[in-house]
């Protein structure tokens, strides 16, 4: 059967490429802004565009941010990119005084002074133990990071002036620094495995 | 680490490829979805779409062509021509871009720059610079290179940065087509003025081409004649900047 997987509208997303990524992957998609849809979906998807703050206010604002968090406490499949990620955390230098969901206990950084900034490109990303990612190059797109690890999720990095979180994994739920949508082959079967996993 | 990036462009204008000199004697090069899905297979690391007919005709950018080049891609896309407001960078995030070009409208409007920075994030504006040489120095040149705007090249890139752009697509109208090399002293001096990535362009011939851009200092390196007439594929020319110690995804 195919799955049908929804996408969180923010409004800032480049959500066309989640969308045709995800149809690679053998998913169908919609997109939603309803927090009784984000509740049901068997997948959802936080897409990776945009400011920390402009994020979290349509999410508050839209209800989602409640189903969100309840996903996640239950253990049902998300798929967080990139900005997505850094929602989770509890705060970022990017929107000082706004707050994340809180999922993790973990603060939002910028990347080190030093490196460039935005890093724009493809990094490797080496996971901490076998799991739904595995060593290959993935597409980043960000200027901010998550730098230490949370409990109970499985870590892969990669380095940038420093080394930083390009993925962490809980079970079914997985959160990404860098675009599985964008990062050719090994981004589609990445998305794959997680579909698959839905 | 961060590799080095190759970037096919795809000049676009209704529905097809076209490719100048010195963005003038366009011709027909072929299909945007067909070079896109040729360019994705062979090892790009992202391709850029500029429609370069749509500020000069006062039209928005196509939006079909940015959805059937999406549907072929698995890489990261860059579009540009014609934006002029949030509301354009919008529709074409929402047709499969992933970054957009600012070029002429930036030049006439810059607070445009920080109004999408703010709303969608540095990362997803690339600020578009058309660069003339004018004796010992590079000038700005607005819609597609036809306007004189009277700016030095290198202190509106340090400016694009500041407003909020994420990244400066640096092209040398001189060099666009000729494929007599990257105009290095220009890479240079952008480079050295800004700590954003700069992405190099107007001029590729070869693999020493390449490496000359990069030891000037840009993170990524766009190129158009040279796949378009399949003189070389991006993976043969990746095989040849590893083999002189780039790092190039694989």
């Amino acid at each position: 059967m195919t799955r049908s997987i929804a996408i969180v509208s923010t409004g800032t997303a480049n959500v066309a490429s989640m969308e045709a990524g995800l149809r690679r992957a053998g998913a169908e998609t919609f997109r939603t802004s309803d927090p009784d849809q984000v509740a049901d979906a068997v997948g959802v998807v936080i897409p990776g565009v945009g400011t920390f703050a402009a994020a979290m206010k349509h999410l508050r604002e839209t209800g989602i941010d409640d189903a969100l968090r309840a996903r996640f406490r239950s253990g049902q499949p998300v798929l967080a990119v990139c900005l997505g990620l850094q929602l989770l955390g509890r705060t970022s230098e990017e929107s000082p005084g706004e707050t994340g969901l809180g999922i993790v206990d973990l603060d939002v950084v910028g990347l080190p002074e030093g490196a460039t900034r935005p890093q724009l490109g493809w990094n490797e990303v080496v996971p901490s133990m076998p799991g739904m990612v595995e060593c290959g190059h993935a597409y980043f797109a960000n200027s901010y990071c998550l730098r230490s690890e949370a409990e109970d999720w499985q870590p892969s990095h990669a380095h940038h002036g420093d080394q930083f979180l390009a993925a962490m994994q809980r079970d079914r739920q997985l959160a990404c620094q860098f675009h599985p949508e964008l990062s050719g082959a090994w981004g589609v079967a990445l998305l794959t495995r997680w579909v698959g996993a839905c | 680490m961060l590799t080095r990036r190759i970037i096919p462009c795809l000049d676009t204008s209704d529905g097809r490829v076209l490719k100048g000199r010195q963005f003038r004697e366009m011709r027909d090069v072929g299909d945007p979805a067909e070079l896109a899905a040729r360019y994705d297979a062979t090892g790009a690391d992202e391709l850029v779409l500029l429609d370069v007919t749509a500020t000069t005709g006062e039209r928005p950018h196509a939006a079909e062509t940015v959805r059937a080049v999406r549907r072929e891609l698995t890489i990261p896309l860059t579009v540009g021509g014609g934006v002029r407001s949030v509301e354009d960078a919008e529709r074409l995030l929402d047709s499969g871009a992933d970054k957009v070009a600012l070029n002429s409208a930036a030049l006439v409007r810059p607070k445009l720059v920080t109004a999408l920075a703010d709303r969608f994030g540095t990362q997803c504006i690339v600020v578009a610079i058309d660069a003339l040489q004018v004796g010992e120095k590079w000038m700005v040149r607005a819609r597609a290179g036809s306007e004189d705007v009277a700016r030095d090249a290198i202190s509106w890139a340090a400016e694009a940065e500041q407003l909020g752009a994420g990244e400066i697509l640096l092209t040398s109208i001189d060099r666009d087509g000729t494929r007599s090399g990257f105009d290095v002293a220009l890479l240079a001096a952008v480079t050295s003025r800004v700590s954003i990535p700069v992405i190099a362009s107007g001029g590729a011939q070869d693999a020493s081409d390449f490496l000359a851009a990069f030891g000037a200092g840009a993170d990524a390196v766009l190129a158009a004649s040279i796949f378009h007439d399949q003189d070389t594929t991006v993976g043969e020319l990746k095989r040849t900047l590893a083999a002189c110690g780039v790092e190039v995804r694989p």
